[in-house]
């Protein structure tokens, strides 16, 4: 379980979130939408701690993760993520580029990271694609390598930072099928998304930022349908 | 012209003076593996460090980069005499260079690590790897490609550079030909050779390090 | 007086002047061999670049000569010819004559990279226009070139006058020669060599520093 209480974050002077409560059980999946600047993705990087945060808690399975005493280099192995930018490694084939974390975090053998990395690879559909260099892959397909990476260290949890924003839009459906798949298998994910067919049809529930705020949460039919803030409304009609 | 060639004597001193190559070479070759790893803590000490420690790389870097080698070659070899510290030729050029290496290398490894994006660094992180492993395994091997080509011809300019032996007092291979050529009086033929032998030095140097690079870069 | 009783005398304030006057023969050669070698730079570049496949090997290998093998053996080596093919020439000159190929043979490659940068669809726009070849080249060539290797050619620059101390090897009593030569008699090494490196200093960084802002104002 995740749960976020009071998360405040600020860069310099900018107030960019502004007292975020949440929580995600076990096995769901939460969509966040919202425009560029809401705070949506910063969210994300607070709770694996890539950021720093000023206010607040975040609790991951009963660790408070921003806690000095934590073992955040640990904590992280349990929390996925995969990128706008898919960052993959591109010095390392793609079979390297996922045993490699494995092997030297999860000080796995050789041939165990391996054996994971080809299983992961195959998992997300790049079994072909073993020995290959990321410059011979296209965008969609390093963004699958990405999410075979974060997989490979059988985190309970998976955050996805707009994981299809930055692809070219004819290779957008082979990652959401990819993130689908990983929906109906019962990992846990939040996802940063422009995807409003994704989010209404993949998520448990979906949450609207706003300004650093959290303006709504609830299941797709509410948000999509029903939604009870002006401001949703106001969004959705937007970028439908 | 009324001057004759004489090649005979500098054929003779061929074995002494290719010797002398090979220890050209020793001391380009070290003074590189030197230059390399602490100009890679210089440029991170630039990048990161604390300010005394900035403030210590950006001083190496310019003076290494703004003062003529021979100068420098100069400091190591008398300068320091002036706190009691001697050293031999060998070292003077060795420490030299590696001086002069450390402070371009610095600069070259300062602007690969900009080109690294840094999401690379969040990347790995995001895995659950230490800064350092994500530094290791994931930040200079690319940074390293970055920079392997400026390296290389850096490594071409350690060679030549290795000539200022020669002005103190070491007898790597101009020093060896200057040795040579001084007690013959037949200095155009002993250097026309030396030349030569420097030619062959660096175009094998290349040769090797773009066979290096291409069996090490293959992405 | 006191100088020739007795070897060794202090560092002594007379001695700034032939510091200075040596300062000044280091910034003569080397303005000269840069002038020289950029205006012979530029012409061996285009040459590299425009002319015929013959040229381009010949003039090429010829160029990369200069740039492999060590400038203080090529000082020693013409040094020497010149006197075999009856020309004997003083140490400024041979200096001078020497580090300007030497110059030209690094602002040839850097001339190339130049007309090489403003790249075929931009000349070929200023052709169909109707300009001829030497219109394009004074017109588009040039000004889009210059500034695309001019910090380049400023750091060309910095390495001549910083190489130009090997000049002393011809006995050229330049800034690290007249170094070398108070050294031997104050023994006072420190001082002096720290006034020299102070001087190279004082000239290279600032160029460097605004050559590396020119670049990065011009890239973005």
């Amino acid at each position: 379980m995740i749960e976020v209480k009071d998360l405040h974050k600020y860069f310099g002077a900018l107030h960019v979130l502004k007292g975020i409560d949440l929580t995600v059980q076990k096995g769901e999946v939460l969509s966040v939408i919202g425009a560029s600047g809401s705070g949506k993705s910063t969210l994300l990087y607070c709770i694996n701690a890539l950021e720093t945060i000023e206010q607040g808690e975040v609790i991951v399975d009963g660790v408070s993760v921003h806690a000095k005493s934590t073992d955040i280099n640990k904590l992280r192995q349990n929390l996925g993520m995969v990128f706008q930018q898919w960052n993959s490694f591109p010095h390392l084939t793609a079979t390297e580029n996922v045993a490699l974390a494995p092997k030297i975090v999860s000080g796995k053998s050789r041939q165990e990271a391996r054996e994971i990395a080809v299983k992961q690879l195959e998992h997300v559909g790049l079994g072909d694609k073993l020995d290959v260099y990321p410059s011979a892959l296209s965008g969609g397909q390093q963004q699958r390598l990405a999410i075979a990476r974060a997989l490979a260290m059988e985190p309970d949890y998976m955050l996805f930072d707009e994981a299809t924003s930055a692809l070219d839009p004819e290779l957008v459906g082979e990652v959401l099928d990819t993130m689908r798949l990983l929906a109906e298998e019962g990992m846990t994910m939040i996802c940063v998304t422009h995807e409003m067919g994704f989010a209404r049809d993949v998520s448990d529930r979906v949450a609207y930022f706003h300004q650093g705020m959290m303006e709504e949460i609830g299941p797709p039919a509410q948000i999509f349908g029903e939604a009870q803030s002006e401001q949703t409304r106001k969004f959705l009609a937007n970028v439908r | 012209m009324d001057y004759t060639f004489h090649w005979r004597p500098v054929f003779r001193a061929l074995p002494d003076l290719l010797d002398a190559g090979l220890l050209t070479m020793e001391v380009a070759i070290l003074s590189m593996v030197i230059g390399i790893v602490t100009g890679l803590l210089l440029a991170l000490a630039r990048l990161t460090g604390a300010a005394p420690l900035r403030w210590f790389a950006t001083t190496w870097i310019e003076v290494a980069r703004n003062t003529p080698a021979l100068f420098q070659l100069f400091f190591f070899g008398f300068g320091l005499g002036a706190f009691g510290i001697h050293l031999s030729p060998y070292f003077i050029v060795l420490v030299g260079l590696s001086f002069n290496n450390a402070g371009y290398l610095a600069e070259n490894f300062r602007g690969g690590f900009q080109a690294v994006p840094p999401t690379q660094l969040r990347a790995a992180r995001s895995l659950g790897m230490t800064a350092t492993q994500a530094y290791v395994r994931i930040i200079i091997p690319q940074v390293l490609r970055i920079v392997y080509h400026p390296m290389t011809n850096h490594m071409v300019w350690a060679v030549l550079m290795s000539s200022l032996g020669m002005l103190v007092g070491f007898r790597e291979l101009s020093g060896e030909t200057q040795f040579f050529a001084s007690k013959t009086f037949r200095i155009f033929e002993y250097f026309a050779v030396t030349a030569v032998i420097y030619y062959v030095i660096v175009k094998v140097i290349l040769a090797l390090s773009r066979l290096i690079g291409w069996r090490l870069f293959r992405y | 007086m006191n100088a020739t009783t007795s070897f060794f005398t202090g560092f002594q304030f007379s001695d700034l002047g032939f510091l200075a006057e040596a300062a000044g023969r280091t910034l003569l050669i080397s303005v000269i061999s840069v002038a020289a070698g950029t205006v012979m730079g530029c012409i061996f570049g285009w040459a590299l670049q425009a002319g015929r496949w013959w040229i381009e090997i010949t003039l090429g290998l010829v160029l990369d000569a200069f740039r492999s093998v060590p400038l203080i053996i090529q000082l020693i080596l013409f040094f020497n010819f010149f006197p075999l093919v009856g020309l004997p020439l003083n140490p400024f000159f041979s200096g001078a004559i020497i580090l300007s190929f030497y110059t030209s043979a690094l602002v040839a490659n850097v001339a190339r990279g130049g007309i090489e940068a403003v790249g075929v669809p931009m000349r070929r726009a200023a052709r169909s226009l109707g300009m001829t070849y030497w219109q394009d080249m004074r017109y588009v060539v040039w000004p889009i070139g210059l500034r695309a290797v001019f910090p380049s050619w400023v750091g060309v620059a910095l390495s001549v006058v910083k190489d130009s101390a090997l000049v002393s090897v011809l006995g050229y009593v330049e800034l690290l020669r007249a170094s070398q030569i108070l050294i031997t008699r104050t023994q006072e090494p420190f001082i002096i060599l720290a006034l020299a490196g102070a001087f190279y200093f004082a000239l290279s960084y600032p160029l460097s520093q605004y050559s590396a802002r020119l670049e990065s104002r011009w890239k973005s």
